[in-house]
């Protein structure tokens, strides 16, 4: 993991005090509200529906035990004992009082963490595949790539006062877990014919109110060659990315306005300039990052088989947690574990200091003391001996985060919503709870199979809907909450944006047609094997849209 | 009237007391012979393009960005752009540019910053220079300094 060195250090540090005096600032009247503004937001401070919210970053979601400790800390002392996980791989602190908010800051900093441009029109936390440094699918760790842009990207003077907010992903394996193609850049770690490797560089991919999917500007991008081509992305975008229209100020409005092909001959045009003159990292610098993600030294003992499968055979809960909450590490005797913030009724991605506590002593006690956080407002400890899964299960059950639904329905992401958000326009979490609950037998989930719902509570979808097998949008319609269904959606590399399908749903209708397209696609799938996504691209949208709307067109 | 922000402080702006000129750029072409480089001082939109530029470098001492609002970072952009082509002479930001972007604009390529009294009194000296290029630790600063020791 990385480890801050001294300018690191004094660097948090300083921007600490800078914030501070900032708030003191805007006190006395040197700042007026309007500049104000910014300078919180990239502190990660905003301001919400009943009160401030910090958003703190975990930097490509790695962290250890000590990081997590503080983290419960924070909700113990300044919040009210729990921190919301995001989908872009922060922590979100939803009570903390203004004047806290610089000793919250200090206190991250003593762990070296930190809220720096969680927020704003700049280049956002970036984010990463949460198995990094441990899929068995990786081709490269993309985690130093993500620490040099952590470091590139913070108070980088040219592009603090971007059209809007820039986010980027990376990602080191094929099988796409960081939504690349759906971030303002989305990098791709790939090898050229030659085994040399380099990037694909996808650019305006996005969300929101007008979803795209990123196009390719570069097959092959040398890796030397990236910061410079991400600073000529920048420029270009920063220049003529729009500002008369917050709505239409992202970088995919640029490439889908401009079209791709003019785009990238101007980010190559800019890139040539940028390669001459780019004060690049100095190589030792890159390679001392490099060195500090080597992996751990691997436990070699042998697993011991014949016991693990008869501590499995004879505890069915185990058995279904090691079937959806456990992956393939690269390590064969190793595993990848997930511990699912998703209990049947809960709320997203919400986890009580309490049970941070648990998490950061058995990444303690099992796994090397590694942690990540997931988009999908899960924790994982990325590297565990097989024969600690049965312990690792048994704490995790105690503590209430033993939830066997990794990857199935009750899986779902969801924005705070109304409960908290000042932008939304309708309540996300219950309805995420409604649904958890309605399908809360694990065994009927599991035979539904893999699915993934995403609500968002407006039209900004911080969800991610879009990309939702099932995407859910609430809606203000009149001041009643509408809720849209969207199908087909896909964040990993075969990327979609869902298709919708008609008329919303009241909060009262909206669980009972998901009840219907469930209903549905367990009657015409084809086996047991095709999932939900699988039948839905081979019958397409109409049969759904029937059970979703048959009965109106009766009563009719 | 307005302040010139340095890194030694807050002066007064001598240009046009010094006999320097503002020309903006569309009016450039005309009387090019009546002024000399060293009193023309070229005012820039923020959106102009770096290639229509190029030909003004040897005839300006001075080139001037604007800042409509400080939420606006396009100067930035074009600063180092201008930089990276070449341009060799004084630039200077103005108009709503906050103490706290005084590092960034200097890192940009910008020599100094021009605000309004308003804006000089709301924000004194010391808040500028607490964002001086020295005080201001920033990575891009400091990979620079690092590369610049290792060639010496």
């Amino acid at each position: 993991m990385y480890q801050y060195n001294q300018f690191d250090h004094d660097f948090v540090r300083n921007r600490v005090n800078q914030f501070r005096a900032q708030v003191e600032r805007r006190l006395d009247g040197s700042l007026t509200e309007d500049e104000f503004k910014p300078l919180r937001l990239m502190n990660g401070l905003y301001l919400q529906l009943h009160a401030y919210m910090l958003r703190v970053a975990i930097p490509y979601g790695t962290l250890n035990s000590r990081k997590m400790r503080q983290l419960a800390y924070l909700a113990d002392k300044w919040d009210k004992g729990y921190g919301h996980f995001t989908t872009r791989q922060n922590i979100q602190y939803n009570w903390p009082k203004l004047k806290d908010v610089p000793d919250m800051l200090d206190a991250l900093a003593d762990v070296e963490m930190h809220a720096i441009q969680t927020s704003g029109n700049c280049i956002r936390n970036v984010t990463a595949d949460h198995f990094a440094g441990a899929a068995a699918d990786e081709i490269e760790d993309p985690r130093p790539t993500a620490e040099l842009l952590r470091q590139w990207s913070t108070d980088h003077p040219e592009f603090q006062f971007l059209p809007r907010k820039f986010k980027i992903a990376i990602t080191g394996a094929p099988n796409d877990r960081a939504v690349t193609k759906a971030h303002d850049i989305g990098i791709r770690m790939v090898r050229n014919d030659k085994n040399e490797p380099g990037y694909e560089i996808i650019v305006g991919g996005g969300l929101g109110r007008t979803p795209m999917i990123g196009k390719t500007v570069r097959e092959f991008l040398p890796k030397a060659d990236l910061l410079p081509y991400l600073e000529a992305i920048l420029q270009v975008y920063n220049l003529n990315g729009r500002r008369d229209n917050k709505y239409k100020a992202r970088i995919k409005i640029l490439v889908h306005e401009t079209g791709v092909e003019q785009l990238t001959a101007m980010i190559e045009e800019a890139f040539e300039t940028q390669k001459a003159y780019h004060q690049a990292p100095p190589a030792e610098m890159v390679e001392a990052i490099e060195a500090q993600f080597t992996p751990p030294e691997f436990d070699k003992n042998p697993v011991d088989e014949a016991k693990l499968s008869k501590v499995v055979g004879a505890d069915p809960l185990l058995r279904s947690f090691m079937e959806t909450n456990v992956h393939d590490h690269r390590e064969p005797t190793h595993a990848i574990v997930t511990i699912s913030l998703k209990p049947i009724g809960g709320t997203p991605g919400d986890a009580t200091g309490e049970q941070m506590r648990v998490m950061a002593s058995l990444a303690e006690a099992y796994g090397y003391d590694e942690l990540r956080i997931s988009h999908e407002q899960n924790v994982i400890l990325p590297h565990v001996h097989r024969d600690d899964l049965p312990e690792i299960f048994k704490v995790l059950k105690d503590a209430g985060l033993a939830t066997a639904n990794v990857g199935l329905l009750s899986d779902i992401i969801a924005c705070p919503g109304m409960d908290y958000c000042a932008l939304a326009t309708a309540r996300s979490i219950p309805v995420a709870q409604e649904l958890s609950n309605a399908f809360e037998d694990l065994k009927e989930q599991k035979d539904i199979g893999p699915l993934k719902i995403k609500i968002s509570g407006c039209i900004n979808a911080c969800g991610h809907h879009h990309v939702g097998h099932i995407g859910i949008l609430g809606l203000d319609k009149a001041g009643v909450e509408s809720y849209q269904i969207t199908l087909g959606g896909d964040g990993t590399e075969t990327a979609a944006i869902g298709e919708r399908t008609g008329p919303g749903f009241s909060y009262e209708e909206i669980v009972p047609a998901i009840e219907r397209i469930i209903g549905r696609y367990l009657e015409i799938r084809e086996s047991d094997e095709e999932e939900f996504l699988e039948t839905y691209r081979r019958t397409g949208a109409d049969p759904f849209k029937d059970a979703l709307y048959s009965d109106e067109k009766e009563a009719a | 009237m307005s302040v010139i922000v340095r890194d030694s402080g807050f002066e007064k702006d001598t240009w046009e007391a010094e006999g320097g000129l503002f020309i903006d750029l569309e009016k450039y072409g005309q009387d090019l012979a009546e002024r000399s480089a060293e009193n023309t001082c070229i005012d820039i939109p923020n959106d102009v393009a770096i290639e229509s530029l190029k030909g003004l470098f040897g005839n300006a001492a001075m080139i001037r960005i604007p800042f409509p609002s400080f939420a606006d970072g396009r100067g930035f952009s074009l600063a180092k752009q201008l930089r990276q082509h070449g341009y060799e002479g004084r630039l200077r930001a103005v108009g709503h540019v906050i103490a706290d972007q005084y590092g960034f604009a200097r890192t940009c390529g910008f020599d100094e910053v021009e605000i309004d009294f308003a804006l000089a009194g709301r924000q004194p000296e010391d808040q500028w220079l607490a964002r001086a290029p020295k005080q201001d630790l920033s990575y891009q600063n400091k990979w620079l300094s690092e590369r610049e020791l290792r060639n010496n």
